[in-house]
């Protein structure tokens, strides 16, 4: 671009920009480019060559010059698209086309902020300049994130810079795999795909296998409906992903990594692919690796479309070119895998980790998170909450940590915070439990969750507002596990069909308490009865909103009535007389003239007439309408 | 019947499928790469060319099928145009993606069981990974993030007035 040292506006006379060596770093995430990040950034380039300002895009070690990137998901994508301003450590939020050419002349050319474009604390009303104000990014630990949202992902120069391939060269170039294995072991990393075996121990497996030909698979199919941590992972730092399975690689002795990314994540598949070519034409994969001679062949493959793939012998059977069926094990992969070769499979995050960890050392590691789970845990936080997004933190943060502070709390149906209203935490997606009110102090790891019958999953967190029928959240689920069963299995895939039926029972009014107990029956035999991890967990969102939200189901069993008004068939909407203020706006909008009563006096609605259609519900200001 | 599709001979569009196949060294391991391939050139996975797939891979027509019916993203019949994919992931569904489509389907005069419609095809998906969007909805390769029932007929209304001035 320009072969100046500092960033100045040529030729007018206005002098230096105040900080040289400034970054603009546009955040280019699926989320904020839905909201028009790169229309942002266009009006960047558009601005700044206005401005005559020397800048670059592509990042240069050797240059001063105001540097303008694109980063994956910074995981606030709810306040995109954002803006983040280095050295100043800048944050504006929702930034229009419009804002860009204010941000060029108050803060790049002025160095003074905008205020209005920062984040505002909803909590305290207060605006923040950078995200170490912001309570949501506060109370975080970015490890494996550090770096989405720094570096451009497209740009390998950017990763290197960052200690990029440090690992992996050290591996190569100074470990031996058994080494490797050892120093993983020693680390306690677990796998995060959901399981959280010792991911030393696996490889260890692999590693002791005869044979020349092996191979290490990433996962990266991330199946979870409501999960996008590891989306977010390979859009943004895609590279580390390719370290990770080059370290597993040499750790085992395997020259063929696969990537599978789930075919929903075009921006992660095309990331990947960038990625790889990349790091071949620098070298780093290929032929001859960091010049040991090793090969390191790298392949990246599009899912299809079946939540089930996500299992390891499924994906395999993917890789092949097969329908996605799991298959028995032992012998497991790490004996016969890919075809029929011994074979590492691991999950995007776990991968993620891996260079840090070789980097730094295992004490290191240990030192975050708890004894049996170290290290940290991204989480998609989505639902009732204030700040929904991709959160990091160690292991052993409790969850009203996250749901309060980082979340910022439980918002009505409305988006407003309000006090009482949280009554539910669905964590691990379908093959997951609910987590409640009282277990605000649980400290969350893959230990403590399973004691409570929830597991750590994949890692999505949905928090659930009072106006949330219980019921329909297992069915919810339970539909998504009927629907995704592969068939193999009799009592997966009966069983899963017929718990749903019986949920439509109690949706529908149909249903005794002997169909409650005839759920938790069948939910166990689906358990035992089912060769994969989908069938066994299958009944787990049923199983454990019966255990912890069992008067909600007797309410639609028993009185025949869905405290929510969510299951319309047992919606029975009431008029709150204590709040109601008899303003009269219901009787207008009720289309079969249900509701009665005088003006300042409490209404009432005519149960025989109401059609449930929830028409008053939704514009009584005073909340009086409820069941529906 | 496709507003879109020109109607190409069985030759050519043959022609098409074995350079895909070459691409793929033949190879029939290569079977879902191969069909992403095909159906990314059709916009679906038509019938002859399935069979002609399995004859030039050696492999059964069954392997083909089975392969092609497994996966969620194959699609064996045309599409519209337009491909609305409406996400009802565990985050949409919280906040609310189902009236959006019942809307969708009352704007179209669609339903679940009737979902054809010749311009737009009205997908449902679990998880379009924008979870801090939600409702997320996708047309063609358009992500739109918080949608609510009336900006989706408001989009749909968009496509339609476009199409329309088209003719
Ligand atoms: C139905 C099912 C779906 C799964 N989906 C995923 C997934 O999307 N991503 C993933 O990494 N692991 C998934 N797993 C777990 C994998 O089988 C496997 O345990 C994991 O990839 C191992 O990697 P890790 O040790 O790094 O966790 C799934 C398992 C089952 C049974
Ligand atoms: S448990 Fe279900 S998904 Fe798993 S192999 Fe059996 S039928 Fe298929
Ligand atoms: S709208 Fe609400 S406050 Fe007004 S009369 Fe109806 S129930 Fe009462
Ligand atoms: S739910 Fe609908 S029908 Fe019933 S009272 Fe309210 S507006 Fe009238
Ligand atoms: S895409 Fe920008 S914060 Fe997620
Ligand atoms: S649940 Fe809809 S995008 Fe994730």
């Amino acid at each position: 671009m320009s072969k100046a040292t500092t960033v100045t506006k040529k030729g007018d006379g206005k002098g230096p920009v105040a900080a040289g060596k400034r970054r603009v770093i546009i955040c280019a995430g699926t989320g904020c480019v839905s909201n028009g990040a790169l229309k942002v950034y266009d009006a960047f380039m558009r601005e700044m060559k206005e401005n005559v300002l020397d800048f670059d895009v592509i990042l240069k070690p050797e240059s001063d010059n105001l540097h303008l990137s694109k980063s994956g998901c910074q995981g606030f994508c709810q306040m995109g698209p954002l803006v983040t301003i280095l050295p100043d450590e800048i944050f504006y939020t929702k930034v229009t086309p419009n804002d860009v050419a204010e941000i060029v002349q108050k803060t790049l050319l002025k160095g003074e902020v905008v205020e209005w474009l920062l984040y505002n604390d909803p909590n305290t009303k207060q605006f923040c300049k950078g995200t170490h104000d912001i309570p949501f990014y506060q109370r975080q630990m970015r490890y494996v994130l550090k770096e989405c949202g720094l570096i451009d992902p497209e740009d390998i120069n950017e990763y290197i810079s960052h200690r990029g391939y440090e690992g992996a060269k050290k591996a190569f170039l100074s470990m031996s795999a058994e080494d490797i294995c050892k120093e993983i072991l020693a680390s306690g990393l677990r796998g995060r795909g959901g399981g959280g075996f010792p991911t030393g121990r696996k490889w260890d497996a692999a590693r002791v296998q005869p044979g020349a030909k092996k191979y290490v698979i990433c996962n990266g199919d991330e199946g979870d409906p409501g999960a996008f941590m590891d989306r977010s992972v390979m859009e943004g730092n895609p590279h580390s992903v390719i370290e990770g399975l080059m370290i597993a690689a040499r750790a085992i002795g395997a020259d063929e990594a696969y990537i599978y990314v789930r075919a929903e994540y075009p921006l992660a598949v095309k990331r990947m692919y960038k990625a790889v070519a990349d790091a071949e034409a620098a070298g780093i994969l290929g032929d001859n690796v960091f010049g040991t001679g090793q090969k390191m062949k790298c392949v990246v493959m599009e899912g299809a479309g079946a939540f089930v793939c996500g299992e390891e012998t499924a994906l395999i059977a993917s890789i092949e070119g097969m329908r996605g069926m799991p298959v028995p094990k032992p012998p497991f992969p790490a004996q016969s895998g890919l075809w029929g070769k011994p074979t590492v499979i691991n999950n995007v995050e776990t991968l993620a980790q891996v260079p840090r960890i070789l980097l730094d050392g295992a004490d290191e590691y240990r030192k975050i998170g708890t004894a049996t789970s170290p290290g940290t845990k991204t989480f998609a936080l989505t639902g009732h909450v204030v700040n929904t997004g991709l959160i990091e933190v160690p292991f052993g943060t409790t969850l009203g940590e996250i749901v309060m502070n980082i979340g910022g709390g439980v918002t009505d149906d409305q988006g407003k915070i309000t006090k009482d209203v949280f009554k539910a935490v669905q964590i691990g997606g379908p093959s997951g439990g609910c987590l409640t009110p009282d277990m605000l102090d649980l400290p969350l790891d893959f230990d403590s969750l399973r004691s409570v019958g929830a597991m750590v999953g994949s890692g999505g967190l949905v928090v659930m507002n009072q106006k949330t029928c219980m019921v329909s959240v297992a069915r919810f689920f339970m539909e998504f596990t009927q629907r995704e069963s592969c068939g193999k299995c009799v009592l997966c895939r009966e069983g899963t069909k017929q718990l749903l039926s019986l949920l439509d029972d109690v949706i529908e009014g149909r249903a005794t308490l002997e169909t409650l107990s005839l759920m938790e029956q069948l939910g166990r035999a689906v358990q035992k009865g089912s060769l994969c991890g989908l069938g066994k967990t299958a009944p787990n969102p049923v199983l454990s909103t019966l255990k912890y939200f069992r008067h909600e189901y007797e309410s639609h069993v028993i009185d025949k009535y869905c405290p929510t008004g969510r299951c319309k068939a047992l919606a029975k909407p009431m008029i709150n007389a204590t709040k109601c203020k008899g303003c009269t706006l219901c009787v207008t909008v009720c289309p079969v003239g249900a509701i009665t009563g005088g003006k300042k006096l409490p209404h009432k609605i005519n149960q025989e007439v109401c059609i449930k259609c929830g028409a008053c519900a939704a514009k009584c200001k005073f909340n009086a309408i409820e069941g529906v | 019947m496709q507003a879109t599709e020109t109607h190409v001979t069985p030759a050519e569009k043959f022609a098409n499928v074995c350079a895909i196949l070459e691409k793929h060294g033949r190879h029939p391991a290569k079977l879902i790469p191969i069909l992403q391939a095909v159906q990314e050139e059709y916009g679906y996975l038509p019938e002859e060319v399935l069979t002609f797939v399995a004859v030039a891979l050696d492999v059964p027509a069954a392997r083909v099928f089975g392969v092609a019916t497994f996966y969620a993203h194959f699609a064996l019949e045309p599409r519209g145009k337009y491909v609305v994919r409406l996400c009802n992931g565990t985050a949409c569904h919280v906040k609310k993606s189902i009236p959006i489509l019942d809307a969708l389907y009352r704007k179209l005069g669609i339903s679940e069981k009737k979902p054809k419609h010749e311009l737009i095809t009205i997908e449902i998906v679990a998880c379009l990974g924008a979870c801090g969007l939600a409702p997320v909805m996708v047309i063609n390769e358009d992500v739109y993030g918080q949608m609510t029932p009336d900006r989706a007929v408001k989009l749909i209304d968009e496509i339609l007035e476009k199409e329309a001035a088209l003719v």
